[in-house]
């Protein structure tokens, strides 16, 4: 397969780009979804196919198409150029690429247990009789499933670069939804969307779905008749590590996309309110944030060997001590920038989407609390987890983020259950109020595997290490 | 003509034929393998052309041929799907095949198989144009261009593209139908340092698509939002312009209209109950003339004209085949790929014109806000249908029937289906706009003026 990425890189360069670049790729799939004791679905798919990235002048043409042959990898490169070139129409100055040293090599994620050696007899009574279960305590509507993601990438480039990955990714979730008179109430596990790495099925045995199915669904129930949230214009929040993981995401990972900061994303996911001149110098957050995109990590769902331009995965800082030092970014960005190397951080969803600025693994660095020494120490506030719905406007600042469940602290205990938990905030304003964060033993590798960005859109696989943290003075409870 | 003009014509076939017979082709190969199976096949052929434009020039390119067959078969109710993108040949197809049939015949029979539509004509549709399925890169820049040129100096970015797709569905219940489609779409914005404006239009051919009146409006739009103030938050009545209306449909269809949502008492929606405001009918219909799209689904069920509301009375459901059997009613062809999850989604929503230009429903209003686009809209509770979101690309406080000056973003957090409610609606605009959020959810739809929104927030918090 790797002369077949080099045949489209060669006819991209003879059809004029300055710089090419291939991905074959093979990609199989798998997804189960149970509801209610009955497995609803199952899904497999298997995609195959070559896309090409040529560049002339300021702009990428890209092409991509369904077949891995010789013929059809020229004609991707060929036509990959001739995009390129219809963009010379509307110009801007030429775009350059910072350096990275040619590279050969083969990357392979671990994997314990071959997702695909576990029988679908075995897969399916695992989702079947966690639905039971839910269903036995009170759930009305009980929903399971898992996801595998198979992925086999061969990339070559004009500059030399030959690299070939083997990625083995799966997860699973499962929610239990109560339906009230006038409202629902649901609780998932381990979290909105489950919990997915770059590992086998272990993953799946580890989350131990059975063990949680009961708690989760008679949580579902116990909130229908639960207190609602305080309105309060200012308290003390405490976050899981699980919505950690989506805070992170949100107002740092996407706020810390140097596309975004250059405007290439301006009409769609939008900007930032990050300025370059700023890098290296502005406060993000309290002297506790120290926030890294590192996708060398073991088993996360950012991780891989290379990146979709052929550099090799590298940990980079991002926040260092509540400072904003660092960028997610790609060669052509990076040089735009003045950043001396790629982070390393373009990837594309399959073979026929264009490689862009993506997160990796961005996550929250451990500090040397714990959620109960945050809970303890806390006089009055809010405890919540488990995402359940996220807002945040376009330039990555103001955000309202909602919760399934939350807890009243008072006098350092966890006392009533509430339901409806939301807050909201300004970015820098919110982490400059980080007072608190859990240690190393509760420091989880969370996975986003719906990470939605570009146009065409694309969706991106993410890892978010987190840990629980204190916030002081937050506003909670907004209602419609 | 170009080199890639040549390529992405010869690559275009604009005949749906070929993907019939290939959907057909699968059917045999599958029933070869068990003669006993239901086997259903959705082939999906095309391109895909994207422009796409930022600070002031065309930064990324992109265009892709799509060849996706999606295969479904049942073994008396054990029942899986699969889906190739790649080379369509016999024993790629037939190792697909016979891996499906694997992966059925292990699992438990499923209670609620619906089975395989039976054979039925589908609507007459033809929302197809051939010179945008043949249409170049360059043709796409050329308007691209012309927006730049419009904004007359402002920064701009959006994109402009062109999509053809050719369907065919065949099941071994002797369903066959075909079908064919184009859109083409110019979406961006102009910039002060202040504000952004949004212009955009989509529409069944690219010739149809003017560069330069979307970039004017939409440099138009950026100049009269700049140099915002705050407006205190607070319950204002707003005008909101069709991409607006559309994001309320998207939550009202997925978590109400939805046949499972309704099934498993997650919905709002009761059909025969007036849940709206007498002014409102909306209507799911694909044969409209004015919108996109083909008249079947994934399960080869035809799209009939359907109301949801009439007169403010909600009337109508979505089904899917499963949805439709739990229910006791039939499809009304909303199946999805990939939806089972979801339930009943796909769909042409018309939102019935009203009398009015956007200019009179400003001229109705007392005090309230102007809003140009939503964005990053999240549901909170998808029974009361709150939802929380921004305003973005432009928005301005009215008073006594005049914009008097542009504003800040607000958040809100607001039940879509309260904000369209009985009494809630004072005005629906004449003019109406096509929004395309993907090739199964196309909107027509106007601006709108509600009674009341609750804006929750500032910008700054």
């Amino acid at each position: 397969m790797d002369d077949i990425a080099k045949q489209a890189v060669e006819a991209a360069l003879a059809a004029g780009a300055t710089y090419a670049d291939a991905r074959v790729m093979e990609i199989r799939t798998e997804s189960m979804d149970a509801r209610n004791g009955v497995i609803e679905a199952l899904d497999r798919e298997e995609r195959a196919g070559v896309g090409v990235r040529a560049l002339i002048g300021s702009s990428w043409g890209f092409f991509a198409i369904p077949d891995i042959g010789s013929k059809a990898a020229r004609r991707a490169g060929e036509q990959a150029a001739a995009v390129a070139r219809a963009s010379t129409l509307v110009a801007g100055k030429d775009l350059g690429l910072v350096p990275e040293t040619p590279t050969t090599g083969h990357w392979a994620s671990e994997c314990l247990e071959d997702p695909w050696s576990v029988s679908l007899a075995e897969k399916g009574d695992l989702l079947e009789s966690v639905t039971r279960t839910m269903q036995e305590h009170g759930a009305d509507l009980a929903e399971a499933g898992h996801r595998i993601w198979d992925t086999r990438k061969w990339f070559a480039s004009s500059e030399g670069t030959v690299v070939d990955q083997h990625i083995v990714e799966c997860g699973a979730a499962m929610s239990a939804t109560a339906v009230g008179e006038t409202e629902t109430q649901r609780r998932s596990y381990p979290g909105i969307r489950g919990q997915y790495g770059t590992r086998g099925w272990e993953l799946v045995r580890e989350l131990d779905l059975p063990g949680n199915a009961a708690r989760i669904a008679e949580e579902a129930r116990a909130l229908l008749t639960a207190d609602v949230c305080p309105s309060l214009d200012a308290t003390d929040l405490i976050l899981g590590s699980e919505q950690m993981a989506l805070q992170i995401h949100e107002s740092v990972g996407h706020a810390t996309e140097l596309d975004r900061i250059l405007g290439w994303e301006a009409a769609f996911a939008g900007t930032s309110w990050l300025e370059l001149p700023k890098l290296g110098s502005l406060r993000f957050g309290s002297e506790l944030m120290n926030i890294t995109a590192d996708a060398t990590l073991k088993g996360s769902l950012g991780s891989f060997g290379y990146d979709d331009e052929g550099t090799p995965a590298h940990p980079v800082d991002i926040v260092k001590n509540g400072v904003w030092v660092g960028a997610l970014s790609g060669r052509d960005s990076a040089a735009l920038a003045g950043i001396a190397r790629s982070g390393g951080a373009v990837r594309a969803d399959g073979f026929d989407r264009i490689p862009m600025v993506r997160m990796t693994n961005v996550g929250l660095l451990p500090g040397t609390d714990s959620l109960e020494s945050m809970i303890a120490a806390t006089d009055e506030g809010i405890y919540m987890d488990t995402n359940r719905s996220w807002s945040i406007d376009d330039k990555r600042l103001n955000f309202q983020f909602g919760c399934e469940i939350g807890w009243e602290i008072k006098g350092g205990k966890r006392t009533r259950m509430l339901k409806n938990p939301t807050y909201t905030a300004i970015s820098p304003r919110f982490w400059g109020a980080l007072d608190m964060l859990g240690g190393p033993e509760e420091w989880t590798f969370w996975g986003t595997p719906n990470c939605g960005k570009g146009q065409p859109m694309q969706i991106g696989h993410t890892g978010h290490p987190a840990v629980p943290a204190r916030f002081r003075g937050i506003r909670v409870g907004v209602r419609g | 003509m170009t080199t890639t003009e040549r390529a992405m014509t010869t690559s275009g076939s604009t005949d749906p034929t070929a993907a019939l017979e290939l959907a057909d082709r699968v059917v045999g190969l599958a029933r070869a393998r068990a003669g006993d199976a239901e086997v259903e096949v959705t082939v999906r052929q095309g391109t895909e052309g994207l422009t796409r434009f930022a600070t002031g020039f065309i930064h990324q390119n992109v265009a892709s041929e799509i060849n996706h067959v999606l295969i479904r078969v049942a073994l008396d109710g054990r029942n899986a799907s699969t889906s190739v993108d790649g080379p369509a040949d016999d024993e790629s197809l037939g190792r697909a095949i016979d891996n499906v049939l694997e992966a059925a015949r292990v699992r438990p029979p499923d209670p609620e198989w619906p089975g395989l539509a039976n054979e039925a004509a589908a609507p007459a549709v033809d929302h197809f144009d051939e010179a945008t399925a043949a249409a170049s890169p360059d043709e796409r820049a050329r308007r691209v261009r012309a927006f730049v040129d419009a904004a007359d100096g402002l920064e701009t970015a959006g994109f402009c593209s062109t999509t053809t797709v050719r369907l065919g569905f065949a099941n071994s219940a002797g369903q066959r139908l075909a079908g064919r489609g184009t859109a083409a779409e110019i979406d961006g914005i102009a910039r002060t340092p202040s504000a952004d404006g949004s212009g955009r239009w989509t529409s069944v051919q690219l010739a149809d698509l003017d560069g330069a009146a979307v970039g004017a409006s939409a440099a138009a739009k950026a100049r009269t939002a700049s140099d915002p103030t705050d407006l205190e938050p607070g319950r204002y009545e707003v005008v909101l312009e069709p991409d607006c209306v559309a994001n309320i449909l998207s939550f009202l269809l997925a978590y109400g209209f939805n046949g499972k949502a309704v099934e498993e008492g997650r919905s709002f929606a009761a059909v025969g109950d007036p849940q709206f405001d007498r002014s409102i009918t909306l209507r799911d219909d694909v044969t409209d003339p004015g919108t996109l799209g083909i008249p079947f689904d994934i399960e080869g069920t035809p799209k009939r004209p359907l109301d949801l509301v009439r007169d403010g009375v909600t009337t109508g459901l979505l089904h899917t085949r499963r949805t439709a059997r739990a229910a006791g009613v039939e499809s009304t062809g909303h199946a999805v790929e990939g939806g089972a999850a979801w339930g009943a989604l796909g769909a042409n929503l018309i939102v019935e014109a009203g009398d009015h230009s956007t200019e009179a429903l400003v001229a109705g209003v007392e005090r309230g806000v102007l809003v140009t686009d939503f964005w990053y809209t999240r549901i909170l509770d998808p029974r009361t249908q709150v939802v929380t979101g921004l305003t973005r690309n432009g928005v301005w406080l009215i008073e006594d029937g005049r914009v008097v000056r542009p504003i800040t973003n607000l958040r809100f957090t607001q039940s879509f289906v309260d904000a369209l409610g009985p009494d809630a609606v004072r005005g629906i605009a004449a003019e109406r706009a096509i929004v395309l959020a993907g090739w199964d959810s196309i909107y027509l739809v106007p601006s709108l003026h509600l009674a009341s929104w609750n804006f929750t927030g500032g910008a700054k918090g």
